[in-house]
């Protein structure tokens, strides 16, 4: 429904602003007047909107009502893990004994939160079944950065200067090989079996001296789980290599499998998905690494240690004796942190196990509803997520992208789409634990019904959607025109 | 009967006419892919706990904790106590931004892209420079990632680092610079050694000790060796001192955390990251561009992605993928809030107090302000008459918190010989003048 007046949310901020109308009332200066230093020193060109505070209240509701977000619709994002984010868990985030204390104030003066931090570390060690974590990283990409050059320090550290190369199969995310480039490493590109499979015969042959290690998602982002992974770490490790774990689809893992059992080596999980911390429409999240004992003196500063007798136990911040340095200004996302340590305390054994449980189900279910009509290239059971193709509909004149922009009307958010790369018109679709399953069946019929629509009228699928705040939008001319700011109009060009 | 979390919809009978569908009988079977030999491991986790436990659990540990409005303090050096206005945590808290993912389907995602656009608008003008992008994760990475990029944009591979940038976002530069074989030299800010081999020059603004340097001629000295001039600048700072971008800065980032954000114990912060327009397809992270829908409505969606990692992989401009997105709807929100005169104020308030607190402490005898004779804006070094450890342990006494210790073994090397008892002190708009009055009694009873 269209806006009326200052409500619309057509008009910027900077259009919006008037002169000398204030957002907010600060004390008056309560100290003498000090003196300025140079007048050069200072600006006189801030240029900051001039908004009354009900103005900027109903500006940012609107704009928030033009999301689709998982408190307000389905969010089938594939490997994005969109489940329930617990209100309990921001709240208490943002409590001022959490959310009021200074990363650099005296340790006594934080126990309770080095405490927290270091419960959790034992929590995500007990679920991966590691011997150390480092909570510093930032995001998922960061442990994979930081896992990384954990690999690269304890090459080095053995002399082993010849392990330049990183495996990493052909269904990862972009982040891995963008994270082994970053740690200096050359990528190598590992083929998928015909099962979804890592390629063993692939891997034996680049398994040697110069491999560093591989970097595997498991489950994959086929949604399936590598029934050779076992004999994937064993290979690698007998060429001398070290396994990497990207955790991105832990939430079909839970109480399943730990990857230390499986022989990975450094692993980081990614608490904003399998952990339920709000994605936050892109962040922020956070991406511990976890390690088995060999790793643990490479880990990234700071991790929590324990010192003195119970019950007067004490925490401190330390750094491994040949850690990779710090990898962010302070000690990691601490209100993220603290999400996802009240997460797993409220679920607590079996509450974590159900997860997997009802994750893995719900792909299932959907997968059996759904493979008649769309194509199912692996056909085999699924875990937390189901990857379908849309070829047989691409084959009737309409694309996967037309199918995901059509799910919006029936208001769904869409799956994701053109991922992994090695299958053709993916449309990957993960439930998560926390739909109903009158939601599920819902999502079900819409698929069903979208497909009938492409025999019947294939036109309103391809120009989808046409319920959403705008239509399709011309990325092309983004790109070309790239028109990143609002600038106050110059001779009829808004932009150099 | 089993645990049902009410997290969780799915009942025991549900989920037995869904296995049904699949012709199981069991959850245990949804997992035989799984090798039998590591299935189903014991996992010694606590039990599941009621809403109510855990808020008394988590008020115990909270309570172990001494916040930052619990009493005066003065402890910045990279993380600030600022106002937060209520809206800030009213409006992003609302599930529609909160509870989404990063915009990939722009028809269903205006409203963070819209904010994502604000946010690059209001950082530009804050620091006077072409461009900004979505964010970075915090200050120290995105001082870093502008490391990397001045080498990608030069084809150089040195990084001058001045000796009054933050030693922690130093330390971050090397870890991100040294696997890509990039040298990383320490050098000092009086006399900064640029050669044709210098991919940039890294320095902060108002650097690590409070003081404001000469930027024009770091950037005089910066391009005459056609390196660039990449800037860490405070943004609270911006409201009353002239922008890099007038100082002919070429990539400027920044920690946005003093923009409406809780020092939350060092996270989540924000990155800020700026340059020049010629540099933008060497940017990482996150773009959002303004564009036009098929029937021509103004609508934002992600752009450039060719520069990003799930496009170019490997040859990606970084491997950032999830940032800040909610901190920077977070900075945007306060930046308008605050807008062109709070901004301002709270940075006139911030000058004020720091400076009649550091001409108080002055006076004290034992007190001295080593670097007092050039300009600076919310935070100075006061060198103490006894060790800093011992006086903020006496402080604490009269629950004050004070500065940042710089007589240990990380910030010791890098100051004057003189300076054996420095401490870093921050003073904002949170302090009263009764907070400071009473610091300044307590730090002359203990000298």
């Amino acid at each position: 429904m269209i806006k009326g007046g200052n409500r619309n949310t057509a008009k910027l901020l900077m259009e919006r602003s008037v002169p000398d109308r204030v957002g907010s009332v600060l004390p008056a200066l309560d100290v003498p007047e000090q003196p300025l230093p140079d007048r050069a020193l200072l600006r006189d060109d801030l240029a900051l909107p001039e908004v009354s505070e009900p103005e900027v209240v109903q500006y940012f509701t609107g704009l928030s009502q033009l999301n689709y977000s998982i408190d307000t619709h389905f969010y089938p994002l594939g490997s994005c893990t969109m489940k329930y984010n617990p209100k309990i868990n921001d709240e208490v985030a943002f409590w001022p004994g959490f959310a009021g204390i200074h990363p650099l104030q005296p340790p006594e003066l934080a126990q309770g939160a080095l405490e927290l931090l270091w419960r959790l570390q034992g929590f995500l060690q007990e679920i991966t079944g590691m011997a150390g974590v480092s909570l510093a990283t930032l995001a998922g990409a960061h442990g994979e950065l930081a896992g990384v050059l954990m690999i690269r320090a304890c090459h080095l550290a053995r002399g082993d200067t010849a392990r330049r190369k990183m495996a990493i199969p052909d269904s990862a995310h972009g982040t891995n090989p963008a994270s082994a480039a970053m740690a200096g490493f050359e990528v190598v590109t590992l083929p998928s079996d015909k099962a979804g499979n890592v390629d063993l015969a692939a891997l034996r042959q680049l398994a040697g001296p110069d491999l560093a290690g591989v970097m595997i998602t498991l489950p994959s982002t086929l949604g399936l789980f590598d029934t050779h992974i076992v004999e994937v770490c064993r290979i690698v490790h007998q060429a001398g290599g070290l396994v990497y774990g990207d955790g991105a689809n832990m939430n079909a893992l839970l109480g399943r499998v730990k990857l230390g059992d499986l022989g990975f080596d450094v692993a980081h999980l990614n608490l904003h998905k399998t952990f339920s911390t709000p994605h936050g429409g892109g962040g922020p999240g956070a991406g511990p690494v976890c390690c088995v004992e060999s790793l643990l003196p490479y880990l990234a500063a700071p991790v929590v240690a324990r010192g003195g007798d119970g019950p007067d136990y004490t925490y401190r911040l330390m750094t491994p004796e040949a850690s990779i340095g710090k990898v962010s200004a302070f000690h990691g996302n601490f209100g993220v942190l603290v999400r996802a340590y009240t997460y797993i305390r409220t679920l607590g054994e079996a509450g974590i196990r159900s997860i997997s449980a009802n994750a893995v189900l719900n792909a299932n279910y959907i997968l059996q509803a759904l493979k008649d009509t769309y194509h199912l290239p692996y056909d085999r059971r699924c875990m937390h997520e189901v990857v379908f193709s849309a070829d047989w509909q691409k084959a009737r004149g309409v694309s996967g992208l037309e199918i995901a922009k059509r799910l919006l009307d029936y208001g769904f958010y869409a799956p994701t789409m053109y991922f992994p790369l090695i299958v053709p018109e993916a449309l990957m679709i993960e439930p998560t634990e926390s739909e109903t399953r009158e939601t599920l069946d819902a999502f079900i019929q819409a698929l069903r019904d979208i497909d009938r629509e492409i025999t019947d009228n294939p036109d309103l699928v391809r120009q989808a959607p046409h319920s959403t705040p705008v239509t399709r939008l011309d990325e092309a001319r983004a790109a070309r025109q790239p028109n990143l700011r609002w600038r106050r109009e110059r001779s009829g060009s808004e932009y150099p | 009967m089993p645990f049902q979390s009410h997290y969780i919809p799915n009942t025991q009978q549900e989920q037995a006419e869904m296995l049904a569908t699949l012709g199981l009988s069991s959850i245990d079977e949804l997992f035989l892919d799984i090798p039998q030999e590591h299935r189903n491991p014991s996992l010694d986790l606590p039990p599941p706990m009621s809403e109510l436990e855990i808020q008394r659990e988590l008020g115990g540990l909270a309570a172990r904790n001494r916040p930052l409005g619990s009493g005066p303090s003065f402890l910045g050096a990279g993380s600030y106590h600022h106002f937060i206005p209520a809206i800030v945590k009213a409006l992003m808290t609302r599930g529609e931004f909160l509870t989404a993912y990063t915009p990939y389907q722009p028809e269903a995602s205006q409203g963070t892209l819209q904010v994502i656009y604000e946010f690059q608008t209001l950082v530009s003008n804050l620091y006077g420079m072409e461009v900004a992008n979505a964010g970075m994760y915090d200050g120290a990475t995105s001082l870093a990632e502008g490391a990397l990029m001045a080498c990608r944009v030069t084809r150089r591979s040195q990084v001058a680092v001045s000796d009054t940038v933050s030693p922690a976002c130093v330390e971050v530069i090397r870890t991100y610079c040294q696997p890509q074989g990039i040298a990383v030299d320490l050098v000092r800010h009086w006399d900064p050694q640029v050669t044709s081999q210098t991919a940039c020059l890294v320095a902060q603004y108002p650097n690590f000790y409070g003081s404001i340097e000469d930027i024009a001629g770091l950037a005089r000295l910066a391009h005459g060796q056609e390196a660039l001039l990449v800037l860490s600048a405070d943004p609270t700072a911006m409201g009353l001192l002239q922008s890099p971008g007038h100082y002919d800065a070429d990539i400027v980032t920044g920690e946005g955390q003093p923009l409406g954000i809780p020092p939350s114990f060092g996270g989540p912060y924000l990155g800020l990251f700026t340059c020049k327009q010629q540099y933008i397809r060497q940017m990482p992270s996150r773009l959002v561009g303004r564009t036009v829908d098929r029937l021509g409505r103004t609508g934002y969606v992600l752009t450039l992605q060719t520069r990003e990692q799930h496009i170019r992989r490997e040859r990606a401009t970084s491997n950032i993928c999830t940032n800040e997105a909610l901190f920077a709807l977070a900075a945007t929100i306060y930046l308008a809030a605050l807008g062109k005169q709070g901004l301002k104020q709270v940075a006139e308030l911030c000058y004020h107090k720091a400076h009649y607190a550091a001409a108080r402490i002055a006076e004290l005898p034992g007190y001295s302000l080593p670097f007092q004779r050039g300009a600076f804006f919310q935070e100075f070094v006061a060198q103490c008459p006894a060790p800093p450890a011992e006086i903020n342990r006496r402080l604490l006494e009269r629950n004050i918190l004070g500065g940042l210790d710089l007589s240990g073994p990380v910030y010791r090397p890098l100051l004057p010989p003189a300076v054996d008892k420095g401490m870093l002190l921050c003073v904002t708009e949170m302090n009263t003048r009764a907070d400071i009055d009473a610091l300044v009694a307590a730090l002359g009873e203990l000298g």
